[in-house]
């Protein structure tokens, strides 16, 4: 199964007003070599835009795992506000 | 005079906090946990086995009204190679006798359940809150400022259970950023099956006997990984973790590693016609001693996977965490006694630790996670030795057997190097010295 299909199963009450990922320098993913957030993330957050050399991050998928900032010490990765974000039913 | 709303605010609702909090509340001091999930489990991840002589200590026969899914009665260690899988575990009838060692258990379900024990001891659960910094007074922690509007709450100590990422831990400077090598990622599946049907394909007699799988080898091409089963009652966990610095070495995502584990042969019979329910993600810190931060300050203690008290060996985390938290709810409780939160005092947190088998444990295995990281060959040559070798002497083709230990013998020379396996040996029996 791809991560995609994967993230249906997954409950999440998303905050539409506030993404609590984001980079502190943008410049550095334009020079990144690896980019290992492109393809650690078990959510597949983050992609990379060659055209518009931009990282975008899907933030509303976001499992909460924090692998993102051991990877990359730009990324600002922090809690999502109290309540929001990833509900298991499971765990 | 000072300000306190609380005489201990918990920061985090898993195993460790709950622990702390369920102490004290028992205590009747005055305990606020906060947790940033809707209701504590909710964010809450782990493979799924929960061993029970932690919280039994607080809650006797806790597991007769906890929703637990199966008591374990077979433990087994698998070692994948591309077409083979090589077995040893245990299964004994001693482990199915109450009071039972260990359970699976879905943490969702299990913390709501527990922190209702602990509510119910009369702590305070504030969720839905995120707390975003601690409050110091000169160098002593004296609360918690929470991303609520007013939301400094203030204490005597401060228990920070606030899991592996902890900001906190590390906004003290208790703890150093995390290296790639210190820590796994591991993902999961929920899959759902009849339990008629996880019976048959474990061999167990009824629904609440369970089975577990820990799985290595070479079939995860070098790589510091660890895959598991566990049956629940009406679903199976199946999962990987992996240390991240490998994962981002070979460029692999761990769901990818977790479709690898599924195709063997060894297991996709296991997992096939199951529909997947859940999918999540979870860090495990797995540095070990070397890797933990410092465990307390002024009015201030670190617990749990805060603390990173896993021993991933034995793939146990929860029962440190509780043991943890007890250890500095009683900490805190002595300090009272004195008038004193100060590090002085609460130093007797770590001798604690250190008496128990969480530390003990944890120095047993200190050098183990540099070894592997030094030599990841130990996970994946010697298991295909062994599988190659068993092979061997299981396939029968009319070569004499004398003529087969030589060729195992001559291979063992030319894939290791029989100075190599002694050096081996002797660096694997230093290590646990």
């Amino acid at each position: 199964m791809r991560i995609e299909d994967k993230l249906y199963l997954v409950g999440y009450n998303v905050d539409e007003d506030e993404s609590h990922i984001g980079v502190s320098d943008p410049e550095e993913c334009k020079k990144c070599q690896g980019r290992p957030c492109t393809y650690i993330c078990p959510a597949g957050v983050y992609s990379y835009d060659d055209k518009e050399e931009k990282l975008s991050i899907n933030y509303d998928a976001c499992l909460e795992c924090g692998t993102c900032r051991i990877v990359c010490s730009f990324i600002t990765w922090k809690y999502p506000r109290g309540g929001f974000g990833v509900q298991y039913k499971f765990g | 005079m000072k300000r306190t709303d609380f005489d201990v605010i918990i920061v985090g609702a898993g195993p460790a906090g709950l622990a702390a909090g369920y102490v004290l509340a028992k205590e009747g001091i005055s305990v606020a946990i906060i947790e940033r999930g809707i209701f504590p489990g909710s964010k809450n991840v782990m493979g799924g086995i929960f061993y029970r002589s932690s919280l039994d200590d607080l809650i006797p026969d806790f597991y007769k009204e906890a929703p637990i899914e199966r008591h374990i009665v077979e433990q087994k260690f698998w070692f994948l190679s591309e077409d083979s899988m090589f077995s040893t575990g245990l299964r004994s009838e001693r482990f199915n006798i109450e009071p039972y060692n260990c359970f699976s258990i879905f943490r969702a379900k299990f913390d709501k359940w527990f922190a209702k024990k602990v509510a119910d001891a009369s702590a305070m659960i504030i969720n839905e809150t995120v707390v975003k910094d601690l409050i110091l007074e000169g160098e002593k922690v004296s609360g918690v400022r929470t991303d609520r509007p007013n939301g400094d709450l203030y204490s005597d100590v401060v228990i920070v259970a606030d899991g592996v990422n902890s900001f906190l831990a590390k906004s003290l400077g208790l703890g150093k950023e995390i290296r790639t090598n210190d820590v796994a990622i591991a993902v999961k599946e929920v899959i759902e099956l009849p339990d008629k049907v996880i019976n048959d394909r474990f061999g167990v007699s009824n629904s609440s006997e369970g089975v577990t799988i820990e799985i290595t080898g070479p079939y995860f091409n070098n790589m510091r990984a660890m895959g598991f089963i566990y049956t629940n009652r009406n679903s199976l966990s199946i999962g990987i973790g992996a240390v991240i610095e490998d994962l981002v070495r070979l460029k692999i995502n761990p769901n990818d590693l977790l479709e690898i584990l599924k195709k063997h042969p060894a297991i996709k019979p296991l997992v096939s016609g199951g529909e997947a329910k859940e999918y999540m993600a979870h860090m495990i810190p797995e540095g070990g001693y070397y890797a933990m931060p410092r465990l307390y300050s002024d009015g201030v203690m670190v617990v749990g996977d805060a603390a990173m008290l896993v021993n991933s060996i034995h793939r146990e985390g929860a029962n440190l965490a509780i043991e943890s938290g007890k250890l500095a709810a009683k900490t805190y409780i002595e300090a009272r006694k004195k008038g004193d939160f100060s590090k002085k005092t609460l130093s007797s947190y770590q001798k604690r630790l250190e008496e128990s088998f969480v530390l003990k444990d944890l120095k047993t295995y200190k050098n183990l996670p540099k070894l592997l990281e030094e030599k990841r060959y130990l996970i994946s040559k010697y298991p295909k030795f062994i599988i190659d070798s068993m092979y061997e002497i299981y396939n029968v083709d009319k070569v004499p057997k004398s003529e087969k230990i030589r060729l195992i013998m001559n291979r063992a020379k030319k894939e290791i190097g029989y100075f190599n396996i002694l050096k081996d040996i002797f660096n694997i029996w230093r290590s646990f010295r």
